[in-house]
C-alpha cells in the first residue's frame, strides 16, 4: 500500500466532495426566491448534460454537434413513462424516472454511436450533426409519439405522496435534481479514473499509438459515447420532470449548440470546467434573457472572447488564481487586475450601450428612450452614441495595454516560481 | 515453440503503381535479434508498417508464431504479442511518463475497456509500470509530461511503451536515431536488456549498433532482401559492400 501515492490526496478529496454536497444543500436556502430556485434547478440538470458532453469533447476528443439527441430522446421516453404512471398503467416512482432517460440514452447511444464513432475528428462531427438533424426531423414527422411542435406535456405529481414527497413543489424538484446531479458528478468523475477513462484520453491524444498498445480506438470511442449518452439521458429525464413538457426543442441543434457553448466556456481540459460553464450559461439563458433581448448576442460574444483569449475556459482562469494564491502572489497581480478590470468594464459599458440602442431602434414601435442611473437619453440623438462609442473605443485601447501588463506580470511570476527550487 | 517468431512469405506492397516491397521472404527464429539495414528509401519502414498492420499488404502472408496475421488490425496484432516502436517518436505527449507506460500495460493485464476498475488502485498494473520505468531509467521523471522530456528520454519512453505490454516480438524502428554517442551506448544496453528472451527486429542506420546487437542481419535494397546472414557473412558479402559503397565498419583484428 505504501508504494501507492494517493493517501494524502484522499483527505482533500473528501473535503471537496463534502463542500460540493453542501453547496447543493444550502444553495436554495441562500437564494430563496422562486425565480432563483428555477434557475438552480435548471443549472443542476444542465451540469449533468454538460459534463456528459465533456466526456466526448474534453476526454474523448469527439466534437459532437448532436448531443441533444440523447438527452432529448431520454426526455421523451421519460415523459411517456411518467404519463403511463399518471394513468395508473404502470406504477413507477418519480424519483427513479431519470433512470428511464438514462436507459433510453444508452439505447440510442448504442444505435447512433455505432455509426458516429467509426471515425474520429471532422467525420465524427459531421455525422453527429447529420444524426441530430435526422432525429429532429423524425420527431416532427411522428407527432403520434413525439407530439409534434407542441410536444408532450405531463404532470409530475403521481399517486399518493411518498414520505411526504409529492414532487409538486419546486423545492422538492430542486432537491431531486440536486441529488441526481451530485450522484452523476461523482459517477462521471469516477469514470475518468478507470482504464476506459484513461484510454479515452490516450485515444484523444494519439489514436495511432493507442492501436499499437492493443486498443481498438473505435471501440473506446463507442463505449465512451454510450456512457456519456446515459448521463445525457438522465439530464433529459430531469428536465422532463422539471418543465413537465418535452418538445422538439429538446432534441434540436440549438440545444446541442448550447451544451457545446456552455462546456467550452467552462473549460474542456478540466473535469469541473463544464460545471462552471453550466452555471454561467443558465444564468445567461434564464436571468439575462429577462433583462435584455440582446442576451444571445452577449452570449455569443462571450463565447468568442473565451475561444480567442481563454481556450482553457473559465476553469483555467480560476485555476490560475488558485495557483497565485497558493504561491502567495495574488497581491502582486492586484494592480494589473484592477487596471485591466476597469478597462474591461469601460469597454463593456460602451458595448452594452450601443447594442441596446441598436435593438431599440431596430424594433418596430419600441420606445427609444433609455436610461442609466443618473442619465436618461434618447437613442435617436447623437450624444449617447458618441459617449458609448468613446467608452467602447477607449476601453478596448486601454484593454490592449492593461492585458499586456497582466500577461507580463503573470509570466514574470511563473518564471520566478519555476526557477525556485521546489 | 518450433514455429518461427515472424515469417514473411513473398510479401509485396505497392503504392499505386510504385512497387515499394517486391517479394520479401524472411524467417526470424524465436529469441533472435534480427537487424534490417539498407539505404534510405529501401522500404524498411514500410516493411515494419506491413508487419505491424499499419498498412495492408498487396500480396503475400505474414505469420506470427505460426499464426497468420495478414490483414489484421494493429490492435489485433498487438494482442497476439507483437509490439513496435516508431522512428518519429509516437507517444502520448499530454500524459506523464507514468501514464504513458500504464497505457501500454493496461490491455495486457486484462483490464481492457473496463469502466468498473479504479485505475490507481490496480496494484499489479502499478508494479508492472514501475518495473518498466526502472528498466528505461525514467522512474525519477515519472510525473513529467512526455512532451517536455528530452529527446533521448522520449526515445527511451517510446521503447518503454513498446515493451510495456510484454510482447514476445518487438519491432524497434531506429531506436538510436539522432542520439549522441553516449546516448547511443546507453540505448544499445537498454535494447539488449529489454529483449532478453524475446524476438527483436530492428531497423537501424548506425552500423556499430547493428553489428553489436544483431544475431542476424538482412539487407534490404529497393524493396528486396539481397542478403541475410550472420554479421560476419554480411560484412563479407560483395553485393552488400557494393550497396553500401564500403560504409560497413572494418573487421577489427583478432576479434570475430
Amino acid at each position: 500500500m505504501s508504494t501507492l501515492r494517493y493517501t494524502p490526496i484522499n483527505l482533500g478529496r473528501w473535503i471537496l466532495w463534502s463542500a460540493t454536497a453542501l453547496v447543493f444543500i444550502v444553495a436554495p436556502l441562500i437564494f430563496i426566491d422562486s425565480f432563483a430556485l428555477t434557475m438552480l434547478t435548471q443549472m443542476g440538470a444542465f451540469i449533468i448534460f454538460a459534463l456528459s458532453y465533456n466526456m466526448l469533447l474534453g476526454q474523448g476528443g469527439m466534437l459532437s454537434f448532436g448531443h441533444a439527441v440523447y438527452s432529448g430522446l431520454g426526455a421523451y421516453m421519460t415523459v411517456h413513462v411518467l404519463n403511463l404512471a399518471g394513468k395508473g398503467v404502470i406504477p413507477f416512482p418519480v424519483p427513479l424516472l431519470p433512470l428511464v432517460g438514462g436507459i433510453a440514452g444508452v439505447a440510442f447511444g448504442v444505435l447512433f454511436g455505432y455509426v458516429t464513432t467509426r471515425r474520429a475528428g471532422t467525420t465524427f462531427a459531421m455525422i453527429s450533426l447529420g444524426i441530430g438533424e435526422m432525429v429532429f426531423a423524425c420527431v416532427l414527422m411522428f407527432p403520434g409519439f413525439f407530439g409534434g411542435e407542441a410536444g408532450i406535456s405531463t404532470n409530475r405529481v403521481v399517486g399518493e405522496p411518498f414520505l411526504g414527497l409529492s414532487f409538486g413543489p419546486a423545492i422538492q424538484v430542486y432537491y431531486l435534481v440536486a441529488f441526481w446531479c451530485f450522484v452523476c458528478i461523482a459517477a462521471m468523475f469516477a469514470l475518468t479514473q478507470t482504464p476506459l477513462g484513461r484510454m479515452a484520453n490516450a485515444v484523444r491524444d494519439n489514436p495511432e499509438r493507442a492501436e499499437f498498445v492493443g486498443y481498438n480506438t473505435q471501440h473506446v470511442r463507442f463505449l465512451q459515447l454510450v456512457l456519456a449518452s446515459f448521463f445525457a439521458g438522465v439530464s433529459g429525464g430531469l428536465s422532463c420532470i422539471n418543465f413537465e413538457i418535452v418538445s422538439a426543442e429538446n432534441v434540436s441543434a440549438i440545444r446541442s449548440g448550447g451544451v457545446l457553448l456552455a462546456t467550452f466556456i467552462g473549460g474542456i481540459p478540466f473535469f469541473f470546467g463544464p460545471i462552471v460553464g453550466s452555471v454561467v450559461f443558465i444564468f445567461f439563458v434564464v436571468a439575462l434573457s429577462g433583462f435584455t433581448k440582446a442576451w444571445l448576442l452577449y452570449l455569443g460574444l462571450f463565447f468568442l472572447v473565451m475561444v480567442l483569449y481563454a481556450p482553457g475556459g473559465l476553469a483555467s482562469l480560476l485555476l490560475m488564481q488558485i495557483y497565485l494564491i497558493r504561491a502567495r502572489r495574488l497581491g502582486s497581480m492586484a494592480v494589473p487586475y484592477l487596471l485591466a478590470g476597469s478597462a474591461a468594464l469601460l469597454a463593456l459599458a460602451g458595448l452594452i450601450g450601443i447594442v441596446e440602442m441598436v435593438y431599440r431602434l431596430s424594433e418596430q414601435g419600441a420606445s427609444t428612450l433609455l436610461s442609466v442611473p443618473g442619465w436618461s437619453f434618447d437613442a435617436k440623438n447623437a450624444l449617447p452614441w458618441v459617449v458609448f462609442g468613446l467608452a467602447l473605443g477607449g476601453g478596448l485601447v486601454a484593454l490592449r495595454y492593461t492585458t499586456r501588463l497582466v500577461g507580463e506580470r503573470w509570466g514574470a511570476i511563473q518564471a520566478e516560481l519555476q526557477a525556485r527550487p521546489s | 515453440m518450433n514455429a518461427p517468431a515472424i515469417e514473411l512469405r513473398e510479401v509485396h506492397k505497392n503504392f499505386g503503381s510504385t512497387r515499394i516491397i517486391q517479394g520479401v521472404s524472411l524467417s526470424i527464429a524465436q529469441g533472435e535479434r534480427h537487424a534490417i539495414i539498407g539505404p534510405n528509401g529501401a522500404g524498411k519502414s514500410t516493411l515494419y508498417n506491413l508487419i505491424s498492420g499499419r498498412f495492408p499488404v498487396t500480396s503475400g502472408t505474414i505469420h506470427l508464431n505460426g499464426e497468420d496475421i495478414t490483414g489484421l488490425a494493429p490492435f489485433e496484432i498487438n494482442r497476439k504479442g507483437l509490439s513496435r516502436s516508431f522512428q518519429v517518436t509516437n507517444i502520448f505527449h499530454a500524459m506523464s511518463v507514468y501514464e504513458n507506460i500504464r497505457c501500454g500495460v493496461l490491455w495486457s493485464m486484462g483490464y481492457r475497456y473496463s469502466f468498473w476498475h479504479r485505475v490507481n488502485g490496480l496494484r499489479e498494473v502499478h508494479r508492472r509500470t514501475e518495473e518498466i520505468m526502472e528498466k528505461i531509467a525514467l522512474e525519477r521523471r515519472r510525473n513529467v509530461l512526455a512532451g517536455v522530456l528530452t529527446y533521448a528520454e522520449q526515445r527511451a519512453l517510446e521503447i518503454g511503451v513498446t515493451i510495456a505490454g510484454g510482447a514476445s516480438a518487438i519491432l524497434l524502428d531506429e531506436p538510436t536515431a539522432g542520439m549522441s554517442r553516449s546516448e547511443t551506448a546507453r540505448a544499445v544496453e537498454l535494447v539488449r536488456s529489454i529483449t532478453e528472451g524475446r524476438t527483436l527486429i530492428m531497423v537501424e542506420h548506425d552500423m556499430g549498433v547493428v553489428f553489436d546487437l544483431a544475431d542476424r542481419i538482412s539487407v534490404l535494397v529497393y524493396g528486396e532482401i539481397i542478403a541475410t546472414g550472420a554479421p560476419a557473412e554480411i560484412r563479407a558479402n560483395p553485393a552488400v559492400q557494393e550497396a553500401y559503397l564500403g560504409a560497413l565498419p572494418k573487421q577489427e583484428t583478432g576479434d570475430a
